[in-house]
């Protein structure tokens, strides 16, 4: 293994422009002549727009353009999209409302867009944008999720009565409930999966430029897919075409899935560039973010668990209110649904489950994929119920998952919502687990606390997610309306060092790095030598962009296949300079030999030669460069155990994590710094979720949580070190053996902090487990407490 | 209506005039260019935007440009003694991977330099509750903790082993 290949935990090639301030983030970029948008917001969360006087703000200092739904619709500019058809139960394609830029006649969530100002200078825009006067005719809005579909609740769009955008199930109800009729025992509970804002460091921000001597549009932005926000504004929204359409996505500050959605700022910015003909560029500020980035979760489920006399379990029957907010997002629908029903069966043996759930249109901010992306709904309700199961029945929470587990040898393992499991071995990590958190002298260390007068608990959370995604002709036939393969491209250049266009987008992963290591790896050039370009639709090829854990193993393998090609065109090669065959040409760290001898010449000297083909095969094309797409056969399936061990004051309901073990397979490691840091920043979004975090709404629609003075976000003191570790069973089906590590510390931390927390204070609670609700339920469980 | 300000930035002299209501932030950003201090939020809490005022941790967004007269202004850009070096603070967050999208980056690594002029041995614990004013999203600040605290030790002339 070359020091600086796969297994490495090399330093990251991507630090040193951030680490001395020379990144180049969308807001860093100025364009000359540049003009400057600012928008004009709904304050309400459902009202009509009677009229929009737009005098006085166009007679304001600098203001170039003041533009509404109308001047819009005139130029033919069309709604935002969702990417995902889902139909109902009863075979109903879904009920899609409008997803306009600028509001037209309607805004439903507060922070809809109404107009645009454009000006010479930023506080101008600022400046004239309150002096927009927007006429609103203010009406009742519908805001929580249990009950949008009841019958007189405001509607947020016509299409769809109740506000029911679907009714979607997935599984065999008939086996499911005929498993709870011979159950043993059924445990029932109730969950709410509380809405969060993702909440990336960097604001989106946007810099749309028309060309008019060329024709051409280019749009640099915050975005984890600029092909997909190519293909969009293009295809669908109707601005330019897509060989006209250049969209950058230069260095993006976090992502977690509010960066997938395309909005209406990059849009308008686009448009409105060509209308003022120069470049037009916004930067969200954090309040704007918070009211208008798209928002995560917001499930509201009841779930049953039927279980036999040994505690083994039977089925699992769910419903679910998901939330999707006023709009259909790009991966809206998918990630309530496919991304979620389908890792039901979690790390274990369920032969019978049904899924039942209802997507519900309210007057809020649009719901999309954040970190997980209905993977940690599910396995917040598979790991919690499978905790209070094990309670309900008196077993160790541990010899109870235990006794569920899929077995090693069970792979590939059919579950009974539609996935195939390829590998894992989740004893072993459960094991690993148990030993590192020093789970068997719990009990000691609860009697300590106890003695201190605190409380103490343990919780388990034994999660599985699918990741890879995904492989395009089965996602074809659930609605998809892309594939989600991957592309690279390897080229060398004549003095042996090599850039590598991926259609993956980096934005905190460490592409930069880990990609750079497979080519070590594989074609034994030094990852110093070796630079990855993303992120920019001109240069590099058609890709899907970065998201649900995807890039390396479907990124990454496509990297891999046009590895491949360069070396068998490098034997040819290599044949020729040392007159063999090409059968006895083997290529090995970087060097071809010929079979048995000493005589080689190395990657980089064909690589000249490729380029410089004096003493070349006769009927091979010059260069060294090869293209790739990988389309996967199979998702990934990476799973663990994460354990969490909380000590809580009674008399404050201050909650302390006293210990976090996490223990995961992700398949093959390419860089285990790399992927701690992964987990390290999932486990504390997790821990944000089960804790802290909440976005509140009150009836009226208004953004409670509008800021970080009301929207807790976690800080470094509200956790310890965290104790991770990998096992590994290579995923059998893609070349590098990789599953995937971006969102399982998201998808795995909140069932075990709040199995942690309810173990300690012996009632069950809903996230976020705060320091007030915490002492509420310890109030509500022993009255009798609270008087002493 | 402008007013004029004149500081020291990163060692060079400067005099701008600028709208009294221009934040330190955007002045460095948007006169200077020294687009390595970021903005994060518009509440003064992310501390994506800190630099150092006469060698002091402060929040750009929270400062005007006309209340930095005078002073002495430190940015990322700035901190390394010249462009080839990084910082001891800056290369002990490359070695513990103390960022991932790098967002907050300069902002903890001034924030952190500043609580090392103050405490030069910190406590884990003291780390923790000094960098409150700095969010990260992406690290769950394990390996940002881990990087100070190395950084203090090569500082103090005893390199501590990355583990
Ligand atoms: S920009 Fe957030 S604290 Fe200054
Ligand atoms: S590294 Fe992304 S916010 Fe800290």
């Amino acid at each position: 293994m070359a020091d600086d290949g796969i297994g490495a935990s090399i330093t990251r090639k991507e630090d040193r422009r951030f680490l001395v301030g020379r990144g180049t983030y969308t807001d860093d970029i100025n364009r000359p002549h540049q003009t400057y948008a600012a928008f004009v917001r709904s304050p309400h969360a459902h009202a009509g727009i009677r009229g929009i006087d737009t005098s006085a703000a166009e007679s304001a200092p600098g203001v170039l353009a003041v533009l509404t739904g109308k001047d819009l619709a005139d130029d033919g500019i069309g709604d935002l999209i969702c990417g995902w058809l889902i139909h109902s139960r009863d075979g109903e394609p879904m009920k899609v409302g409008e997803y306009a830029v600028l509001a037209k006649d309607t805004v439903r969530f507060v922070g809809h867009h109404v107009a645009v100002v454009v000006a010479e200078t930023l506080a101008e825009a600022r400046d004239a944008a309150e002096l927009v006067e927007v006429d609103y005719d203010v009406r009742p809005a519908c805001i929580a999720t249990a009950t949008a579909t009841a019958n007189g609740q405001p509607q947020v769009h016509p299409e769809a009565p109740n506000n029911r955008a679907f009714d979607w199930e997935l599984g065999d109800k008939a086996a499911t409930d005929a498993a709870f009729e011979n159950a043993h025992h059924v445990t029932k509970i109730d969950i709410v999966n509380n809405r969060l804002i993702p909440n990336a460091m960097e604001p989106r921000a946007a810099i749309g430029e028309y060309d008019f001597g060329t024709e051409d549009y280019t749009l640099y932005t915050t975005s984890q897919n600029p092909h997909v926000a190519r293909l969009v504004l293009t295809a669908f929204v109707g601005i330019g075409a897509e060989h006209n359409m250049r969209v950058i996505a230069p260095d993006v500050g976090g992502g977690f899935g509010s960066k997938i959605n395309i909005y209406p700022e990059e849009t308008v910015c686009l448009w409105a560039s060509k209308k003022v003909s120069r470049p037009v560029k916004w930067t969200g500020d954090r309040s704007e973010s918070f009211m208008a980035d798209t928002h995560g979760r917001d499930h509201v489920t009841t779930a049953e668990l039927a279980l036999d006399a040994d505690g083994k379990m039977l089925g699992l029957r769910v419903h679910t209110f998901a939330n999707i907010g006023a709009h259909l997002a790009l991966f809206g629908s998918v990630t309530p649904t496919y991304l979620h029903g389908t890792l039901f069966s979690g790390q274990y043996v369920l032969p019978a489950i049904y899924v039942n759930l209802e997507a519900v249109y309210t007057h809020t901010a649009p719901v999309d994929a954040y970190r997980g992306a209905g993977r940690p709904e599910t396995a917040y309700i598979v790991e919690r119920i499978a905790e209070v199961a094990a309670r309900e029945l008196g077993m160790d929470s541990a010899e109870f998952r235990r006794r569920n587990f899929i077995q090693p040898d069970q792979f590939p393992y059919q579950t009974p919502v539609a996935l195939t499991y390829d590998s894992g071995d989740y004893p072993a990590i459960l094991d690993r687990a148990l030993a590192m958190s020093d789970y068997d002298t719990f009990p000691q260390r609860r009697a300590e606390s106890e003695a201190k007068g605190k409380l103490r608990g343990i919780g388990l959370s034994c999660y599985i997610e699918a990741c890879g995604i995904a492989p395009s002709a089965v996602i074809g036939s659930l609605g998809a309306g892309v594939g989600l393969w991957e592309s690279a491209k390897i080229r060398f250049n004549a003095t042996g060092n090599v850039l590598v266009y991926t259609g993956a987008h980096s934005h905190g992963q460490g592409h930069e790095t880990t990609f750079a290591q497979i080519i070590s790896s594989h074609l034994g050039i030094p990852a110093d030598h070796v630079e990855i370009v993303h992120g920019d639709t001109e240069k590099t090829p058609m890709g899907m962009g970065t998201y649900g854990s995807r890039s390396l193993a479907v990124g990454g393998s496509a990297i891999v296949k046009a590895a491949e090609k360069i070396v068998a065109k490098g034997t040819k090669i290599a044949a020729h300079l040392l007159e063999a065959s090409e059968a006895d040409i083997e290529f090995k760290d970087g060097a071809f030999t010929v079979a048995g001898t000493d005589r080689s010449t190395t990657i980089q000297e064909v690589a000249f030669a490729a380029y410089v083909p004096h003493n070349y095969p006769e009927d091979l094309e010059p260069g060294l460069e090869e293209s790739a797409f990988y389309d996967p056969g199979n998702f990934t399936y990476p799973a663990g155990t994460h354990i969490c061990e909380v000590e809580i004051d009674p008399d404050t309901g201050v909650v302390e994590i006293v210990n976090f073990t996490a223990v995961d397979d992700f398949g093959t490691v390419v860089n285990p710094m790399i992927v701690e840091g992964q987990v390290h920043g999932g486990i504390a979004q997790g821990v944000g979720q089960a804790m802290m975090e909440n976005c509140v709404y009150d009836d009226d629609g208004a953004l409670i949580t509008g800021s970080y003075m009301d929207y807790c976000m976690p800080r470094a003191q509200d956790f310890p070190g965290f104790k991770v570790a990998t096992t590994e069973t290579p995923c059998p089906h893609n070349p590098l053996g990789v599953k995937g590590c971006g969102e399982a510390g998201a998808i795995a931390a909140p069932p075990a902090v709040m199995n942690a927390i309810t173990d300690a204070i012996g009632t069950d609670m809903q996230m976020p487990a705060t320091p007030l609700r915490v002492w509420q339920a310890l109030q509500a469980k022993a009255p009798a407490m609270a008087a002493e | 209506m402008a007013v004029s300000v004149s500081l020291n930035v990163n060692g060079k002299s400067v005099s701008r005039e600028v709208e009294p209501r221009t934040l330190l932030v955007e002045f460095l950003r948007e006169e200077l260019g020294l687009t390595g201090t970021h903005v994060g939020c518009d509440t003064s809490q992310c501390g994506a935007c800190v630099v150092h005022v006469d060698g002091k941790s402060v929040k750009a967004c929270t400062m005007l440009a006309a209340q930095a007269n005078g002073t002495s202004v430190l940015t990322i850009e700035g901190l390394a003694p010249n462009p080839e070096d990084l910082h001891p603070m800056q290369a002990a967050f490359r070695d513990n991977h103390g960022l991932q999208c790098g967002f907050c980056t300069p902002g903890m690594i001034m924030s952190a330099v500043d609580l090392l002029q103050h405490n030069a041995d910190p406590s884990e614990q003291e780390v923790r509750e000094w960098l409150e004013g700095n969010i990260c999203r992406c690290t769950g600040y394990h390996n940002i903790v881990k990087a100070v605290l190395d950084a203090a030790g090569r500082m103090r002339g005893q390199p501590q082993a990355a583990e």
